[in-house]
C-alpha cells in the first residue's frame, strides 16, 4: 500500500529519477504478487495430496470392483487372493485390525489416562520434567523397533504364560501397540485436563470434596470430550499401524477372537502384497488399493469424529 | 454411615468418614503413579533388551560391510547410505513446501472457507496411516512419473508424509514473532515480503529448524511407506544418484527381525542401536536449538 502511495507520488511529479523509482516500485509490486503466488501454490500442494490419495485409491478400486462386487468385498468372510479359488471377503482382516485395536485399548486407554490424570493433577514438578521427556521419546521410537520388540521380548513372556500361542499371536501384537499409543493418549488427555479451570477445582474443595473426589467427579467429566477425543484418535492410530502388525501378529488373515492365534490386519496385508512381486495390473495389485481405500475411510471417519466430539461435547466456561 | 446431598436430578452419596475418603484417594494416586511408571519401566525394559542383544554385533565392520547371507558378515553399509540419501532429500523437499505453507497460511491467506479447508486438510493429512502414503507413492511417483524404487521415489513419499509436521510446526514459529516485529518493518516501508524476509522469518527459523529436524526424525524410522513403492532389502551398493535403488535402516531392520535365526535378530538390534543412536542425537540437538531459542527471546 505504501508502494501505491510512493508510485503516484512518483508519477505526478515525473522526473527522470523518479520515473527510475516508479518502474522499481512496480517491480517491487510484481514481485510482492509473485511471492504471494508461489507460497499459495506450496499451500495447494497439501490439497494436491489429499485429492491425490484419494484419486489413487478410488480410481484403482474402480478396477477391482468392476471384478469383485462390492457386496462380496465388504461382507465375504474369506480372504484368499492369492490362491485359487480366490475370494475377496475383506472381513478377516477387519476382524484382525480390530482385535489389535481392541487389545491395544485395553493396554493403553486405562494406563494412558491414569498417567494423565498424575502429570496433571498430582505429579510434582520435578516428576513432570523426567516424565514428559520420556513419553516423548516413547512415542518417537520408530514403529518396526516395537516389532522387533513384541516379537523378542512379549511373544515369549506370553509364550511362557499360554504355552499354545503361536509365534505370531494378535496378543504380543496388541500389547505391543498398546504401548506405542500410550503417549498420545497421555499426552492429549492431559492438555484436556489442564484446560479445565482452576475454580471448577476450588468450588469442589470448597463443597468439603476430597482431592479424590474433586478429580474423579468435577475435574475428569470436565474434560471428558478431551479425553474421548484422545482415545478416538489413538485407536485410529492403532488401526493404522503397520509394522509391529506385521512382524508380531503374522499373515493368517482369520475370523478370531483368540488373541493367542495368528491373524492379519488390513495394513499387514497391504505390506505382504507389496513384498512379493506382485504383477502391476493385475487383480492382487489391485487389492492394496481397495484394502487401502477401506483402511483409509475408517481412519478418515475416526479422525474427524474425534474433531467433532472436541467440538460438539467440549464444557465451555466462560 | 453415609450422607446424601441432592444436587439437580442425581443424588450423590458421600461416605462420612473422611479418613476412608482420604484412603481411596491415596490408593487413586498409587494407581496414577504406577501407570505412570509403567512408561518408564517399559522404555527402560525396551532399551535394556536391544542393548543385550545388538551391542555385541556393533562394530567398525558392521556399519561398513554390505548385507550377507551370513550373520556374521552382514553390515549396514548400503542401509546407512540410503538412510542418509533419502532424509536429504526429504528435508530438500519438504522445508521449501513446508514452510511456503506455513508462511502463507500465516501472513498472506485471507480468512475465508479455502483457508479453512487447507487448515483442516493438514489436520486430517496428519492423521492418514503412513501406509496410506506409500500406496500414493506408489501409484504417483513409482508408476505415473516412472521414478521407479528410486531415492527421489522414497523422498517424494517421506515429504508429503512429513509435510504436516512441517507445516505446523513452523505456522506455530512464525505465531510466536511478536505483532510490533511487522510493524516496525512496515513502518519505516518495507513491503511485506522485505518485512517477512528480513525481520519475522529470522526470528523465526529456530523454531522451523527445530520442527524440521523433529519432522526428519520422524522421516527416518518410517518403514511401511518405503516398502510399498519397493525400496529394496538386499542391496549391496550405495546409491550414486538420487535415481539409484536404495534401502534404508528401518527396512534392513525388518527384514533381519523377519526371518527365524536368532544371529539375525542381533543383527536387528544392532541396527536398531544405530537407528536410536540418530534419531536421540537429532532431537536432542532440537532440545537444544529449543532452549536457545528461548533464551534469545
Amino acid at each position: 500500500m505504501s508502494d501505491g502511495l510512493t508510485a503516484t507520488a512518483a508519477a505526478s511529479r515525473g522526473g527522470p529519477g523518479d520515473r527510475r523509482r516508479l518502474a522499481m516500485s512496480r517491480a517491487r509490486a510484481w514481485r510482492e504478487r509473485g511471492i504471494r503466488g508461489v507460497l499459495f501454490a506450496c499451500g495447494a500442494v497439501s490439497i494436491l495430496t489429499t485429492v491425490g490419495i484419494v484419486t489413487v485409491l478410488i480410481w484403482e478400486s474402480i478396477g477391482f470392483f468392476a471384478e469383485v462386487s462390492p457386496w462380496e468385498f465388504l461382507t465375504g468372510t474369506t480372504w484368499t487372493p492369492q490362491f485359487i479359488p480366490r475370494h475377496f471377503g475383506v472381513l478377516p482382516l477387519v476382524a484382525g485390525s480390530a482385535l489389535v485395536a481392541v487389545g491395544a485399548s485395553l493396554v493403553a486407554l486405562p494406563v494412558g489416562l491414569a498417567s494423565a490424570i498424575y502429570l496433571a493433577e498430582y505429579a510434582p514438578d520435578r516428576a513432570r520434567k523426567i516424565l514428559k521427556p520420556v513419553l516423548e521419546v516413547l512415542a518417537g521410537i520408530p514403529t518396526v523397533v516395537y516389532g522387533y520388540f513384541a516379537l523378542t521380548f512379549i511373544t515369549p513372556i506370553i509364550r511362557e504364560i499360554v504355552p499354545r500361542t503361536g509365534v505370531f499371536n494378535a496378543a504380543s501384537a496388541s500389547i505391543v501397540v498398546g504401548i506405542m499409543i500410550i503417549p498420545m493418549v497421555a499426552s492429549l488427555s492431559e492438555d484436556a485436563l489442564y484446560a479445565v479451570p482452576r475454580h471448577l477445582r476450588e468450588a469442589s474443595y470448597g463443597l468439603g470434596a476430597t482431592k479424590f473426589e474433586t478429580v474423579t467427579r468435577v475435574v475428569v467429566p470436565a474434560a471428558l470430550s478431551g479425553i474421548v477425543a484422545s482415545f478416538i484418535l489413538a485407536i485410529s492410530r492403532a488401526i493404522g499401524e503397520t509394522m509391529a502388525v506385521t512382524l508380531a501378529a503374522g499373515a493368517t488373515p482369520k475370523m478370531t477372537l483368540n488373541p493367542f492365534e495368528s491373524i492379519q490386519t488390513m495394513t499387514a496385508y497391504i505390506v505382504q502384497v507389496s513384498l512379493g512381486d506382485t504383477p502391476f495390473g493385475t487383480i492382487e495389485y489391485r487389492t492394496i488399493f481397495a484394502v487401502g481405500l477401506l483402511l483409509f475411510s475408517i481412519t478418515l471417519a475416526m479422525n474427524i469424529l474425534s474433531r467433532v466430539v472436541l467440538r460438539r461435547y467440549r464444557e465451555v466456561y466462560e | 454411615m453415609s450422607g446424601a446431598v441432592d444436587l439437580r436430578s442425581g443424588a450423590v452419596e458421600f461416605d462420612v468418614r473422611l479418613g476412608r475418603r482420604k484412603l481411596k484417594g491415596e490408593i487413586f494416586l498409587w494407581v496414577c503413579f504406577a501407570a505412570t511408571a509403567v512408561a518408564v519401566v517399559l522404555l527402560a525394559i525396551l532399551l535394556v533388551d536391544i542393548m543385550r542383544q545388538g551391542l555385541g554385533r556393533l562394530s567398525v565392520d558392521f556399519l561398513s560391510n554390505f548385507p550377507s547371507r551370513f550373520p556374521e558378515r552382514a553390515g549396514i553399509k548400503s542401509a546407512l547410505f540410503g538412510t542418509i540419501w533419502v532424509v536429504a532429500f526429504t528435508g530438500l523437499f519438504s522445508f521449501p513446501l513446508g514452510v511456503g505453507t506455513a508462511i502463507y497460511l500465516e501472513e498472506y491467506a485471507p480468512k475465508n472457507w479455502l483457508t479453512n479447508v487447507i487448515q483442516t486438510n493438514i489436520a486430517n493429512l496428519a492423521g492418514v496411516p503412513s501406509i496410506v502414503y506409500g500406496v500414493l507413492g506408489l501409484a504417483v511417483f513409482v508408476r505415473a512419473m516412472s521414478l521407479g524404487r528410486s531415492v527421489v521415489a522414497g523422498a517424494a513419499t517421506l515429504a508429503l508424509l512429513i509435510l504436516p509436521i512441517v507445516i505446523i510446526s513452523s505456522q506455530e514459529a512464525i505465531k510466536a514473532v511478536p505483532p510490533s516485529i511487522r510493524e516496525a518493518g512496515l513502518g519505516v516501508g518495507a513491503t511485506k515480503w522485505q518485512t517477512l524476509q528480513g525481520l519475522v522469518l529470522p526470528i523465526a527459523f529456530p523454531g522451523i529448524l527445530t520442527g524440521m529436524i523433529l519432522a526428519l526424525s520422524r522421516a527416518i524410522g518410517e518403514t511401511a511407506p518405503l516398502i510399498m513403492i519397493g525400496a529394496l532389502t538386499f542391496i549391496a551398493f550405495t546409491p550414486n544418484t538420487p535415481l539409484d535403488e536404495f534401502t534404508v535402516l528401518p527396512i534392513q531392520i525388518f527384514n533381519w527381525a523377519a526371518r527365524p535365526q536368532a544371529g539375525f535378530h542381533e543383527l536387528a538390534a544392532a541396527g536398531i542401536i544405530v537407528l536410536l543412536v540418530a534419531l536421540l542425537s537429532m532431537n536432542a540437538l532440537a532440545i537444544i536449538l529449543r532452549n536457545r531459542m528461548r533464551k534469545q527471546v
